[in-house]
């Protein structure tokens, strides 16, 4: 990354850690003493959990009646639309309204000008306030596509056609495209304010790693660098606001997926947080991370309260692909490793320099989640990491499925592929070699985080069985001796999950969040139906089919009865959002614990009708009997019947009425970062190892994937459709940032790539079929021994595909580390290599 | 605003829906926007992502690169004029909620028109015949192996009805 100034901290890492020694353990105590959890530990003892059940969602998708933001209609709703920047930076000399504003049908048409002085900056991840950040923007303009004013119509056709009457004089300026340009002095500054473009940077040291390379009898470096992709649902970012002066409440229906949304809307527009209401009914037409749209959300808001009209602004697809502000990770890896002639890894130097384009909300922290895994599944007692985060004249970047955890899983895979072939060493042996062993869990690695459990040998075994590994070998020999370039890929890549948030004060000494609860509620009414209520949004993760079958499996009712509804930002329970692969852990956690305190009011109860201690009755399917007494019981019904109406029977100090809520705190959270910077990040560590074959046509260069397995560990699956639907879809995601998703940029600034006839998703042509073999460690932490599966798939793919590209490449003696490795980049390659040798 | 506004009468699920409409409204702003059939969806505006599919004479097409006036005298058949008439799901509606075959339900009503399209003429198509006919109509969620299984699952129970 050469050599440039900036004031980098550099911590050792001290040999006193006991705070974090056993952490899981106690926690682990404390839930089983407070809920009896034990019991349901047992992977075949479950009653729903586990089965194959149709879901609570997708009647109603299959019907075409979802209810996506673009659905809802308000009374007399306008419609937004964006004047976009030409430039990637220059200043603005002046705008001109008066055409857009005499066009019939305009109502309004708003400036960074009264914006900004009228609301606040949105939050950043670290600690730099001068890099402020607005929905549009004012002076200046520091990425092509940034949106610079906003009009308001009656129809969006006619927004559209006055945002081309909107005059704006721009005087360009020099731009920065180049990250490794960027963090160097003498280069243009996107922020001058802040006096640099580098956001973040910090030099981790844990364990002894100048020994380690001192001492080991092998060294390597290498360069991988993961270009510029993103999420990018089929359905863009949208949002609908609406402001009650009667209430003073201003009512938000957004495609939102975002921790501590309705808390940012409300400070950005300085009201206080009881004063923003964000409807959580609003289906997400996928997000996988990045829709995170609170700089629409709060103009949006602005104007609803400004012309006091509902207005709606729906992105279309070059505003999301460009003004949108979702682009991915753009990350240079500089990697070193240091290591013996038997394949043992002693230790790693990490180098990663991520580019977040022109702001930052969370996205300096994707370069912070991958310290909760990184060195992989690997036993590695010495990792330096050193990550950096600069800002160039592009779209910002968002959160991504794993936030930022699989591009550090693609350089560790091509690390690992690096010394196999350094050392003539099968890929797979290697892996063995320092794939950490079953009976090593917990196991903390040296950045402090503990792996709850895991059996990766026999997650990778039965992978290789799936695929037929010497099969595929002697296919591929066979392709090869055909003519064709033909490679096969393996990774083996963890999935942290349960997530929190602790990596934010870890990257941000400001910043001391040490929770990130999440919650539900249970009620039964006086029918006896049950209704359980989250309090977020979902983007197709099935988060209603999860809450009734973990309500159904407490209380041994079927989940096909039991309701699941969202309650408002108002009226919700504490919730940190469907992120960081979490609800399964803390979603499902919080609806086990509410709907245990439903059982046991429900028992004790019973116990005080039926003249007995609540130990000495015991609780089947909604109805008390009297253990050893089956005749002296009481039914659902008519414990219902007490709690609602009669309250003569119900126990003394007994609440009446049958309600509960559950907060959970994410198991083995709520510790600060060391000085050193040493944190348990996530809880619970899913696994995956994917074996890919690909074959080249060294004609044209076209890749095709031929045979694709993945084994997948994460613990107990609470619905094995819904797990398994998640990770053919992170694979396919992850195949599209391996091959073929980039936001490319011109020499001059401009994104090339800002429709799908040029960033290219791919479809069911370039997706092979998949073929998933389970495997279930549970973890100890976790009410049923889940794990996270949400971001399953990819945080693997990319870095198996990678491998198999260049196993196939390897007989030119030519490779390729660069992110997307498309057709077009790999016949250069393949030309490269043929001309060398010719 | 005063632009010329064209009669059109088209047949809509069964329903013969007759407006008046410019000539630049889209057939899907159309179908969402006047007659709030809002199962059809948009993702990218320029026919690349399938979501807007419907069918025109039993045929699927990109409402999105349609202009309303261009459906006057069709039949067209959105995803809400896939249910059985007493409402109940379709073989292919129920087989994609049997296999899982959605995720956030956005892309859905596209894959139910291209499938349902394909059953219509191939009762019995191998993966790849699914794979080809679903081929312009992307997905983000799923890998689309469920969305194959779930039409595979349709076209093994229609061949059992008959």
């Amino acid at each position: 990354m050469g050599n440039f100034t900036l004031n980098s901290i550099t911590h050792h890492s001290s040999p006193s850690r006991s705070a974090f020694i056993g952490v899981h353990r106690r926690l682990r105590l404390l839930f089983e003493l407070a809920f009896n959890v034990k019991a349901d530990k047992s992977p075949g003892g479950f009653r729903y959990i586990g089965k194959k059940r149709r879901t609570k969602e997708d009647p109603r998708f299959v019907m075409g009646r979802g209810r996506f933001v673009a659905d809802v209609a308000l009374p007399g709703m306008k419609h937004v639309a964006l004047v976009a920047s030409p430039y990637p930076s220059a200043r603005i000399v002046s705008i001109k309204t008066e055409a857009a504003l005499r066009m019939p049908g305009v109502r309004y048409v708003l400036t960074g000008e009264e914006f900004c002085a009228a609301t606040d900056s949105l939050a950043i991840g670290v600690d730099a306030p001068k890099v402020t950040r607005y929905a549009l923007a004012r002076d200046v303009v520091r990425y092509a596509g940034e949106w610079v004013a906003a009009v308001v119509a009656d129809t969006r056709a006619i927004a559209e056609d006055a945002a081309e009457l909107v005059e704006v004089d721009y005087a360009p300026t020099p731009h920065v495209n180049d990250p490794e340009l960027a963090v160097k002095a003498d280069n243009p500054l996107v922020h001058p304010a802040h006096g640099s473009n580098i956001l973040f940077h910090r030099r981790f040291v844990w364990g002894p790693v100048e020994q380690a390379f001192a001492k080991a009898e092998h060294k390597l470096s290498l360069r991988a660098v993961w270009g510029r992709s993103s999420t990018v649902p089929i359905e863009t970012f949208g949002v609908a606001a609406q402001w009650d002066p009667g209430l003073q409440i201003l009512d938000i229906w957004a495609s939102i997926q975002m921790p501590k949304f309705p808390d940012q809307t409300a400070r950005a527009l300085r009201l206080p947080g009881n004063a923003v209401r964000v409807h959580y009914d609003v289906d997400v037409g996928g997000s996988y991370g990045g829709k995170r749209g609170i700089k629409h959300t709060v103009l949006a808001g602005y104007l609803a309260r400004r012309l006091g009209t509902p207005v709606r602004l729906i992105e279309d697809r070059l505003e999301n692909m460009r003004g949108g502000d979702a682009h991915g990770p753009d990350r240079i890896f500089d990697m070193q490793v240091a290591f013996d002639r038997d394949g043992t890894i002693r230790a790693l130097r990490i180098r990663a320099l991520d580019d977040v384009g022109a702001y930052a909300g969370r996205a300096p922290l994707q370069l912070g989640k991958p310290v909760s895994a990184i060195c992989g599944p690997y036993r590695v007692t010495a990792v330096e990491y050193e990550p950096t985060s600069v800002m160039t004249n592009k779209t910002p970047q968002e959160a991504v499925r794993g936030f930022g955890q699989s591009p550090t899983n693609f350089a560790l895979e091509r690390t690992m592929d690096h010394v196999a072939r350094h050392l003539g060493m099968d890929r797979i042996e290697l892996r063995r070699k320092n794939l950490l062993r079953k009976d090593e869990f917990p196991y903390r690695i040296p950045s402090g985080s503990t792996y709850d459990s895991g059996d990766y040998h026999t997650v990778l075994d039965k992978a290789l069985k799936a695929a037929d590994y010497p099969a595929l070998v002697v296919e591929r020999d066979k392709a090869r001796r055909a003519g064709l370039l033909a490679g096969i890929g393996i990774s083996t890549c963890l999935e942290p999950s349960g997530g929190n948030s602790a990596f934010e004060p870890l990257f941000n000494p400001k910043n001391d969040t040490t929770t990130w609860m999440d919650s539900c509620l249970v009620r039964v009414d006086l029918s006896g139906a049950i209704t359980g209520v989250m309090g977020t949004s979902s983007a197709g993760q099935g988060h209603e089919t999860l809450v009734s079958t973990v309500i159904g499996e407490i209380l041994e009712r079927d989940p096909a009865d039991i309701r699941v509804v969202r309650a408002d930002s108002l009226s919700a329970l504490p919730s940190n959002s469907p992120v960081g692969s979490r609800m399964a852990i803390m979603l499902g956690g919080a609806a086990a614990g509410a709907a245990r305190k439903i059982k046991e009011a429900l028992i004790e109860i019973a116990a005080h009708n039926l003249g007995c201690t609540a130990e000495s009755v015991e609780y089947q399917e909604g109805n008390v009997a009297v253990r050893g007494h089956p005749q002296k019981h009481m039914a659902w019904d008519e414990l219902i019947a007490i709690a609602h109406r009669k309250y003569h029977r119900m126990p003394p100090g007994l609440e009446p009425g049958l309600q509960a809520k559950f907060v959970w705190e994410v198991p083995t959270g709520g510790a600060l970062p060391t000085a050193d910077g040493v944190i348990q990040i996530y809880p619970c560590y899913a696994f995956e190892t994917h074996i890919v074959y690909v074959e080249i046509d060294p004609a044209t260069a076209k890749p095709e994937l031929r045979k694709y397995v993945c084994g997948h560990d994460c613990g107990v699956m609470i619905n094995p459709d819904i797990v398994h639907g998640m990770t053919y879809g992170g694979i396919a995601h992850g195949i599209g940032a391996a091959l073929y998703e980039k936001f490319a940029y011109t020499d001059d600034g401009q994104l090339a790539s800002g429709t799908f006839m040029d960033y290219l998703i791919p479809s069911a042509l370039e997706i092979p079929a998949i073929t998933i073999v389970d495997h279930c460690t549970p973890s100890p932490l976790t009410t049923f021994g889940q794990k996270g599966s949400g971001e399953a798939g990819y945080l693997g793919a990319p870095a198996a595909v990678a491998g198999a590209i260049n196993d196939a490449l390897a007989p030119l003696g030519a490779g390729i580390e660069t992110l997307p490795m498309a057709q077009d980049d790999l016949w250069h390659v393949i030309q490269g290599a043929r001309s060398a040798r010719d | 605003m005063s632009e010329t506004l064209y009669a059109i009468a088209v047949d809509v699920n069964g329903t013969r829906r007759t407006a008046r409409v410019p000539a630049r409204l889209s057939l899907v702003d159309w179908l969402r926007e006047e007659l709030r059939l809002t199962g059809t969806h948009v993702g990218c505006e320029h026919g690349i992502c399938g979501a807007c599919s419907v069918m025109l004479d039993g045929e699927p097409v990109r409402s999105c690169l349609m202009y309303a006036v261009q459906a006057d005298g069709h039949r067209v058949t959105t995803v809400e004029g896939l249910a059985h008439s007493d409402g109940s799901l379709s073989v292919l509606q129920d087989s994609f909620c049997q296999a899982h075959g959605l995720q956030c339900g956005y892309c859905t009503p596209g894959m139910l028109i291209a499938a349902q399209s394909l059953l219509d003429t191939t009762p019995r198509p191998t993966d790849e015949q699914i794979r080809e006919a679903i081929g312009g109509n992307l997905c983000r969620c799923t890998g689309y192996q469920q969305i194959v299984d779930a039409v595979q699952h349709a076209a093994a129970r229609l061949a059992a009805k008959t």
